[in-house]
């Protein structure tokens, strides 16, 4: 023993505090603000993606006050970090509720970290606004889900595939990280393949663990599945981290997207940003929203972003406009309620309708979920996207999936009087099941 | 300007409608200018069609430009031009003889957008066009593409350029390619059955696809012909299956040993549990992003350079961070693993935390220099390059650390501290000193281990969290304090781990890896090599 205890005990505080001068501090309370919780997290492996969402909505939040705030008040963020720690987010949500005596949080990111927090919400009676697209089969009184449902994103861009536009694809390989959002539509693809006469040895089903980082077999495979004399494609639910050195191990293996695409429902501007892109020009991506899309209502937001953030080489994301999109939601439902009290304004969201960054509007339904353009885009050298398929109209967000035996007689409605989120059309009782 | 530029333009196209030799290109121009009325993708590649069927070379160049995403409409007067991106703005490059024509804001053109399907158009008309190249790769990637995209039409021009081929294996691909258009031609059957025994000699994945679709739309002696030809390939490819399945293991072996061989240092011989080893190795790759960033803004020239100047830098920065963790944190709590392991993880944590402060948490690009991108072939197996170079990369750092540890003087204290601290420091070897210089050791090799797999992972704060299980697993499967254990241990892993997936997916095979892991500990707690050391008695 070398050490003193003291000498220890010293370092740890030392570190505690630049730990703590790290993280955001939230304001101390004033009564003449309303307060709006923003749940995302600021450190470990989903910091990547959130801590973006985080200064979009800080940003929202300072244009909405330069405004003029929100019913004469002034808005005020509450930030708080739950580290991706699922239960944690829990334990943040309870705080932001009953100490922070919150009006509304926008946060979440991955299915689990949302599943954690939806008892938190409905016992404290609270909103939650969702910004990422998952798996559907869910549809909770106290969540709006601003993200795209499978039918706002999956279907579409299998479709797209499918057409000759899209170069009429016969086999397709799944490809997802192996947890609930992946496993979910993958297992709806499936069946919507199935039903589109797709035989099930020209389907082929894979899953790799979080931050998978050695693809070459995984890769080679895609390969040799592709080589069966009929046109393939890999649909890839790859989260995150995994899919950098997935796109470096698709180019260096010589795979073009003229010959194998991949379409990806979690590869955005912003993993794209790590990425050297000139191999994987044509690859594809399914979304709601691109940067490049050309509308002023965009040119605005990435101009205000650029200058919130400053910096002009960071990008913008769907997830960023999903919020965009729900928090005007939230405050025009405030402006017509009058009040910000959790009741009244779940009551005033259904039925919203507000401008979003594609030149349309979306309005949210009874079900809790948005209308949205489904668009589909071409990664080019740039590490933009290139719109070559944009659905006519908004697609309504569909939570139960008509593909699955379990959810397919499923509806929700959130007004008054039959007030359920999974009413069951066949036995015409409130409380089906889903398949989580 | 618009205006002179026009009237000059129109000069231009009347000189050429004056002499005859340039009437073909004044009909090429005359449908290049389709494209700035082509309103949807199918009217784009009707115009890519009729071009590639004028059969003029010329063509190669607006069409390449028009794959690439560089073939623009100019609003104003709808002409067509190459458009070169140079600051700010656009510099318009005529489409047939790409001199400059003059420059244009972003806003003042309208890109032609291309997809996949039209892509695939373009490739297939200009495979026919690069037949007659004078370069023999140009030639190479004509009979790919036509051998790939199989036409009846195909035949005559492909005749024509196996009889006028002089290298012998340009000539060979140039067969195949007539062989596939064969196969969908109406040919007789004895054509086809030739045809069928030429592609099957060829015995890749290609033939094998193409083999495949002839299976499956033709009868008789040519489907049987094929079948035949289909289980030939396939057994051949077996075998290359699995000498692609050691491959791969090997080289996941080698970035195990990578990520590791820092690890077997700190903790295989100090017997120091550093959780903060991962970030080491992330302080090594972002290093690598800083040089490559200053190189792309002052030096472009020295790109392909960027990871050797990284090695040092890297190993500077991780040893000299190693350093300061040794002496302000881990000396006060040598013989205590418990709390060593709760201190470096809560320095992991803040070198995590400091970067993503300081950079941000999203990823940073770190280029691949051109030595470092894509692949060739040894027979059937795909070798990358990057994976290869990172392989000699492993062994390279192995040996010289075997070096280190068995032939200088330092390795000798640094043993000797192992062994018998006590006994050490009796002769006069400032035991504290070797214990920080062994740690920086560590840490630098992690560190430079960070610029290797900055070429294959992601740059972001998370990059250690992945490798530091893995490490740990090699370390202690090998034999703590054994460097060749460390070796044995990587390379054994990786290639266990690279059979069982094909078969149980990467997710069961990782946990069937680490069961059996369980099991051989049980079996034999100090690993493969087991060494007397510190950390065994300890």
């Amino acid at each position: 023993m070398r050490g003193s205890f003291s000498t220890i005990t010293k370092m740890f505080s030392a570190g505690a505090v630049t730990a703590g001068l790290l993280m955001s501090v939230p304001a101390r309370a004033a009564d003449d603000t309303i307060k709006v919780g923003i749940l995302h997290s600021l450190s470990g492996t989903m910091a990547i993606s959130e801590t973006t969402l985080k200064d979009a909505m800080l940003m929202l939040i300072e244009e909405q006050n330069a405004k003029g705030g929100l019913l004469g008040k002034k808005l005020e963020a509450v930030v708080v970090d739950p580290a991706s720690n699922w239960p944690l987010f829990a334990e943040k949500a309870r705080e932001l509720i009953s100490k922070d005596k919150v009006a509304a949080v926008f946060g979440c990111w991955t299915s689990v970290s949302r599943k954690s927090v939806l008892p938190v919400f409905s016992e404290l009676d609270n909103i939650l606004f969702y910004p990422v697209q998952y798996e559907g089969e869910e549809s909770e009184r106290n969540v709006f889900y601003t993200g795209a449902a499978p039918n706002q994103q999956a279907i579409p861009a299998v479709d797209y595939l499918m057409s000759e536009d899209g170069g009429s694809v016969k086999r397709w390989v799944l490809e997802g990280t192996d947890y609930v959002y992946p496993r979910t539509t993958n297992k709806i693809l499936e069946a919507y393949l199935k039903a589109k006469g797709v035989a099930a040895e020209d389907i082929m089903v894979n899953y790799t663990p979080f931050g998978f980082s050695d693809w070459q077999t995984e890769v080679a495979a895609i390969k040799k599945f592709g080589s069966a004399g009929k046109k393939t494609a890999v649909v890839s639910t790859v989260n995150g981290d995994a899919n950098v050195p997935f796109y470096k191990e698709l180019g260096n293996q010589g795979i073009k997207a003229e010959d194998i695409p991949v379409m990806a429902f979690s590869v955005g501007e912003e993993e794209l940003a790590g990425l050297d892109t000139a191999p994987l020009v044509g690859h594809l991506a399914a979304w709601n929203y691109f940067q490049s899309i050309d509308t002023p209502e965009n040119a605005k937001f990435i101009a205000d972003w650029h200058k919130f953030i400053k910096s002009d080489k960071r990008t913008t994301n769907d997830p960023m406009e999903a919020h965009y999109v729900g928090f005007n939601m939230w405050v025009k439902a405030v402006e017509k309620a009058g009040t910000i009290e959790p009741d009244k304004v779940i009551d005033a969201v259904i039925g919203v309708s507000v401008p979003n960054l594609t030149g349309g509007y979306s309005t949210m339904m009874p079900n809790h979920h948005i209308t949205k353009p489904v668009l589909i885009g071409e990664i080019q050298a740039d590490g933009q996207f290139e719109t070559v398929s944009q659905t006519p109209g908004p697609v309504m967000g569909d939570e139960w999936s008509d593909y699955l035996a379990d959810s397919k007689d499923l509806i929700s409605d959130w007004r008054a009087p039959l007030s359920c989120g999974n009413f069951n059309v066949a036995t015409g009782k409130c409380g089906g099941k889903g398949t989580n | 300007m618009i205006l002179t530029r026009a009237i000059g333009l129109t000069l231009l196209l009347l000189l050429g409608m004056l002499s005859p030799s340039n009437a073909a290109e004044a009909d090429l121009r005359a449908i290049i200018a389709k494209f700035a009325t082509a309103s949807n993708f199918s009217a784009t590649e009707a115009v890519v069609r009729e071009l590639a069927a004028t059969g003029d070379t010329a063509v190669e160049r607006p069409l390449g430009a028009l794959a690439e995403g560089d073939l623009y409409v100019r609003k104003a007067d709808s002409l067509v031009f190459i458009g070169k991106a140079a600051g700010g703005s656009v510099e318009l490059l005529d489409p047939l003889s790409g001199e400059k024509s003059g420059d244009a804001a972003k806003s003042e053109i309208t890109k032609i957008k291309v997809n996949n399907t039209l892509r695939r158009a373009i490739r297939d008309a200009l495979g026919t066009l690069t037949l007659g190249a004078k370069d023999p790769a140009a030639r190479i990637a004509a009979a790919d593409t036509m051998f790939r995209t199989p036409d009846a039409t195909n035949i005559e021009p492909l005749d024509a350029a196996v009889a006028s081929e002089t290298v012998a294996s340009v000539k060979a691909l140039l067969e195949q390619a007539r062989a596939a258009s064969v196969l969908v031609s109406d040919r007789s059957e004895s054509d086809k059955l030739a045809a069928v025994a030429l592609i099957g000699g060829r015995g890749d994945r290609n033939a094998l696809s193409l083999l495949t679709a002839v299976e499956a739309n033709s009868e008789g002696a040519v489907k049987d012909a094929a079948t035949a030809a289909i289980a030939n390939i396939n057994s051949t490819l077996a075998l290359w299956d699995a000498g692609q399945n050691i491959w791969y293991g090997i080289s996941l072996g080698s970035v195990l040993l990578l990520a590791a061989i820092g690890l077997a240092i700190t903790f295989g011989v100090m017997g120091v549990i550093n959780m903060a080893h991962g970030e080491m190795v992330m302080l090594g790759a972002y290093t690598t992003f800083v040089v490559q960033e200053v190189i792309r803004t002052s030096f472009p020239g020295l790109f392909d350079w960027s990871l050797v100047i990284a090695l040092p830098l890297a190993f500077s920065v991780a040893a000299f961070v190693g350093l300061l963790i040794e002496r302000g944190v881990i000396r006060f709590l040598y013989g205590r693993p418990l709390e060593t392991l709760l201190a470096t993880w809560g320095v992991s944590l803040i070198l995590q935390q400091a970067v993503r402060t300081i950079f941000g948490p999203t990823n940073q690009e770190v280029g691949n220099p051109s030595w470092m991108s894509g692949s060739f072939y040894i027979g059937q197996l795909a070798v990358t390059w990057n994976r290869l170079w990172i392989l000699v990369f492993a062994l390279g750092v192995f040996a010289v650390l075997l070096y280190v540890m068995k032939r200088t003087p330092w390795g000798l204290q640094m043993r000797a501290v192992t062994a018998n601290r006590r006994m050490a420091a009796s002769m006069g070897i400032r035991t504290p000193w070797v214990d920080a210089l062994t740690f920086a050791l560590g840490s630098g090799i992690a560190g430079i281990a960070g610029v290797a797999l900055s070429q294959i992972d992601n740059v972001s704060p998370n990059l250690g969290r992945g490798y530091i299980i893995d490490s740990f697993m090699v370390v202690v499967f090998g034999g703590v304090g054994n460097l060749w254990g460390t070796l044995v241990g990587a390379f054994s892993l990786g290639i266990v781990n690279k059979f069982l997936e094909p078969y149980a997916g990467a997710v069961l095979g990782k946990i069937v890896v680490l069961v059996l892991i369980i099991l051989f500990i049980q079996k034999r707690p100090r690993g493969l090599f087991a060494l007397k050391g510190r950390s065994v008695e300890a």
